[in-house]
């Protein structure tokens, strides 16, 4: 049973490269947080298929602690886009 | 057990479909809140049937309330994070996609 976490894991990691030719070429700011959000996302799948491929539980912890630094980093890169600034006086 | 296999398996193979699906449509459509649209709920819902497909597969365990955990966490924090972007998007004055413009 470990066959299909291998591939499935493959499958996403290839998603993850098509992924970074909008992170790369995209134009403007936005596609390219975009991206980068999708990209987080994966990761976090990939961390926890990861943690079943070689039997390591400890991965899972990675990937929590890994959904709230994206999602921290998402919403403060999207508040300075819109604002121009992080903390008004 | 072997009846567990394939179930979790069926999941774990169903949000890699929808994966795909979004990053099909990050790749091909025209405009940046049209991406949106699609990779914010095509992620999320990827992301939740596959750790689903493994909680299955775990049982009930104390690693499998743990997985819950982070779909529960992203089950909030990924609408809550295309929402910010989408409107820091539109506030900002980013152009809006009309039938028959150029891609952009």
């Amino acid at each position: 049973m470990i066959i299909p976490f291998v591939i499935i894991g493959l499958v996403v990691a290839s998603t993850v490269l098509a992924c970074s030719y909008r992170a790369i070429v995209g134009p403007g700011t936005y596609n390219r947080i975009v991206a980068a959000n999708v990209i987080g996302t994966k990761a976090i799948v990939i961390l926890v298929l990861v943690g079943y491929m070689i039997e390591r539980p400890q991965f899972i912890d990675v990937a929590l602690m890994y959904a709230a630094i994206a999602f921290i980093g998402t919403i403060i890169i999207a508040k300075y886009a819109e604002r121009g600034e992080l903390c008004s006086p | 057990m072997l009846a567990i296999d394939v179930i979790s398996t069926i999941f774990i193979s169903a949000g890699a479909f929808f994966m795909i699906t979004g990053t099909v449509g990050l790749l091909k459509f025209p405009d940046f809140y049209t991406r949106m649209h699609a990779t914010g709920k095509c992620d999320t819902l990827g992301q939740v049937l596959v750790i689903l497909g493994c909680v299955i597969y775990e049982g009930f365990t104390f690693i499998s309330i743990k997985l819950l955990l982070v779909a529960a966490f992203y089950l909030l924090a990924g609408p809550a994070s295309t929402h910010a972007l989408m409107k820091a998007a539109y506030v900002t004055g980013l152009p809006v996609w009309k039938k028959g413009d150029k891609r952009m």
